[in-house]
């Protein structure tokens, strides 16, 4: 349908008053990519979205669609549109109308613009609706009527702020795969706020993990699950256990971390001095209730809870100075051999299981 | 056998519910409606029928006379003089609902929109409420020395050699029966726009903004749309009490202009209560008819 911009973020910083909302983050979005900005509430991900698409002044830094340096342009000279949490429709319009109100603000004739409208209804299956008004619609629907407006001005990139959040969790599934199917068909450029690592998982070719208004990683889903870059993302995907403590020793490119506890637990080398302070990550579901086939994989816990989730279980125990450790077993293996709330177990991985996070530099 | 066992069954009720009244659920909605309905009855509904019932009987200068006539109605609409009065009384209507209404606007819009933060909207919002503390009619009567022959307004501008004599229709004139109304009215204006335009979401502004609207354009296809039940409540206070005017029509205008209820107070004092009445009740129905038609046009019943 249109073109799709390539979004490049520049050192871009957000300062209220006293407090910095974003600091000095510097990302570039593929064209034609679908991106999504993940993070727990007030890490920024909004206000990086809200100057993306001008609403939110630029307190530094520089920001460029596709050509051209958009740092100080209005919303609407973007060529991006923007979707908001609320669909933001206009009560007091018509959907037809809604939709075919940016067309209106350009001039264009009641009968053109009218007739566009119904044909982007039309593309989002709401054609049928056109006469009612926001309010006689279900959630969904209304999400729907949103990207028919958000996309009526042909914009080479979509700007959504947690477009789901206000749906049931089974709509939530439904529109997620429709917005995912609508970005392949139109090719252009998506960026997309939420707080659920699901639904980053399953929409995003590139992730940005968010904290504090700085960039915690920037990967592709597969990249910022195998391999976390800090123990803020590890904990946020919340697939990995993070265990803390400083270096004692490296050896074959080895690196021994010792906890607070004198634990000693062994990952690959990360280019590390001895004495820092690491954080490492072990996968939740490739720990197994088994002794420790090597020093440094393993460690003895007590187990604190335990939960049943069909095709697997999921355990949490205390030790090694954490006091969630968790592990997911399959069930045929917890069944097997089912331990029960206060045993004693001997926790185990294997070397390829642990990633070494890092720390961002302040 | 009948009567033994409701006796028992009433017993054993008594027994098992010692002092409690039970009340069947219908009569105890009604009941709890009952001292509504009192008050309304006594104070509304009552003394609007007796000024119907009133508006056909018989007079003269001694007394009232219980009767069936059309008389009263038939003076009242067969009087050029009604019909002059009631086209002025009409004639400061629209021009102080249009005038509130502007203002009004404004006002709200300037408060909700241009004041940041919560703590100076409500400042404000009071300072425009303080001259509420003092009485309609001194308030009113205040304008004198302003706008009189001799007055702060004639004196200033005759001082700087504006003007050669003084403006004489500054006072006792239709101008200050506006002006003094306006200033009496603006409030039930700028209140409930005030508060539909706090209501309106403001993402819907943002997106406006998205689809490339530029201020007056978002000013005219989202805010005043949205505003309109506010400005529809606004209007249906300044319309009722303007059309009910007396006050300001007799102080301001010094007696040359006349309003409906001005000529209903004279027919009293001249104790004509019926042709009051009659009059009262044509006032009515006008008024009436006049919100009625507001509300055919914008709906309401969101904001209430």
């Amino acid at each position: 349908m249109s073109k799709a911009a390539e979004i490049d973020i520049v050192s871009v910083s957000k300062i209220y008053g006293s407090t910095t909302a974003v600091h000095s983050i510097s990302l570039k979005i593929p064209a034609g990519s679908y991106c999504c900005f993940l993070g727990p509430s007030g890490c920024g991900k909004t206000s990086t979205l809200r100057m993306i698409a001008g609403h939110e002044s630029i307190s530094s830094g520089d920001l460029r669609l596709g050509n051209v340096v958009v740092t100080d342009f209005p919303p609407a000279k973007r060529n991006t549109a923007m979707m908001f949490q609320s669909y933001a429709l206009f009560p007091h319009l018509d959907l037809v109308d809604n939709v075919a109100f940016s067309l209106k603000m350009k001039g264009v004739d009641r009968d053109a613009r009218r007739a566009k409208a119904l044909d982007m209804l039309k593309l989002m299956q709401m054609e049928a609706y056109g006469s009612r008004r926001p309010a006689q619609l279900s959630g969904g629907q209304q999400q729907r009527v949103a990207l028919a407006r958000a996309l009526i001005t042909e914009p080479e990139a979509l700007l959504l702020d947690e477009p789901l959040s206000a749906l049931d969790p089974f709509l939530k599934i439904r529109m997620r795969a429709e917005l995912k199917k609508l970005q392949k068909t139109l090719g252009i450029t998506f960026v997309h706020v939420t707080h659920s690592q699901e639904e980053a998982m399953a929409l995003a070719d590139l992730i940005v993990v968010m904290n504090n208004g700085r960039i915690e990683q920037a990967a592709a889903p597969r990249m910022v699950f195998e391999r976390p870059a800090t123990a803020f993302v590890a904990r946020f995907m919340g697939d990995h256990n993070v265990l803390s403590g400083k270096v004692r020793a490296i050896t074959d490119s080895i690196v021994e971390m010792e906890t607070a506890e004198g634990q000693v637990f062994a990952v690959r080398d990360i280019a590390q001095e001895i004495g820092r302070p690491i954080d490492i990550g072990i996968r939740t579901d490739r720990v197994r209730l088994d002794p420790p086939s090597d020093k440094g994989l393993g460690f003895q816990a007590v187990v604190s809870n335990i939960e049943y989730r069909g095709a697997s279980v999921k355990l949490t125990a205390i030790g090694a100075g954490s006091d969630d450790f968790t592990l997911i077993v399959s069930d045929s293996d917890y069944f097997r051999k089912p331990v029960s709330v206060g045993d004693a177990v001997s926790l185990s991985w294997t070397l390829e299981d642990v990633v070494p996070l890092g720390r961002l530099s302040a | 056998m009948a009567t033994i066992t409701t006796s028992q069954s009433g017993q054993i009720e008594t027994e098992t519910a010692p002092r409690r009244l039970v009340i069947p659920h219908g009569l105890a909605s009604h009941l709890q409606a009952t001292p509504l309905l009192l008050i309304l009855g006594f104070f509304f509904v009552l003394p609007i029928l007796t000024i119907v019932v009133v508006s056909f009987w018989d007079y003269d200068f001694a007394g009232l006379y219980p009767d069936f006539l059309t008389m009263n109605y038939a003076d009242t609409l067969g009087s050029w003089v009604t019909w002059k009065t009631y086209l002025n009384t009409l004639k400061f209507t629209v021009l102080v609902w249009a005038l509130t209404l502007s203002i009004g606007f404004w006002v709200a819009y300037f408060l909700a929109f241009h004041v940041r933060t919560t703590t100076m909207q409500m400042v404000l919002f009071l300072v425009c409420t303080v001259p509420f503390l003092t009485s309609n009619i001194i308030r009113m009567i205040s304008w004198i020395p302003v706008l009189g022959r001799n007055g702060l307004v004639n004196s200033t501008l005759i001082e700087l050699g504006l003007i050669p004599q003084p403006i004489e229709w500054l006072l006792y004139s239709d101008f200050a029966v506006v002006l003094a109304m306006v200033h009496l009215n603006t409030l039930f204006m700028v209140t409930p726009i005030f508060n539909t335009l706090m209501r309106i979401d403001r993402s819907l502004i943002e997106a406006a903004r998205d689809c490339g609207a530029s201020g007056g354009q978002i000013l005219w296809n989202v805010i005043l749309p949205l505003a309109k039940p506010g400005m529809a409540i606004g209007s249906i206070f300044v319309v009722t009490l303007v059309m009910a005017d007396f006050s300001t029509v007799q102080v301001m205008s010094g007696g040359q202009s006349a309003s409906v209820a001005l000529m209903m107070k004279n027919q009293m004092s001249l104790l004509q209560y019926p042709a009051a009445a009659a009059n009262a009740v044509v006032l009515l129905i006008v008024v009436l008819s006049m919100v009625a038609a507001i509300l055919r046009v914008v709906d309401i019943r969101k904001e209430l």
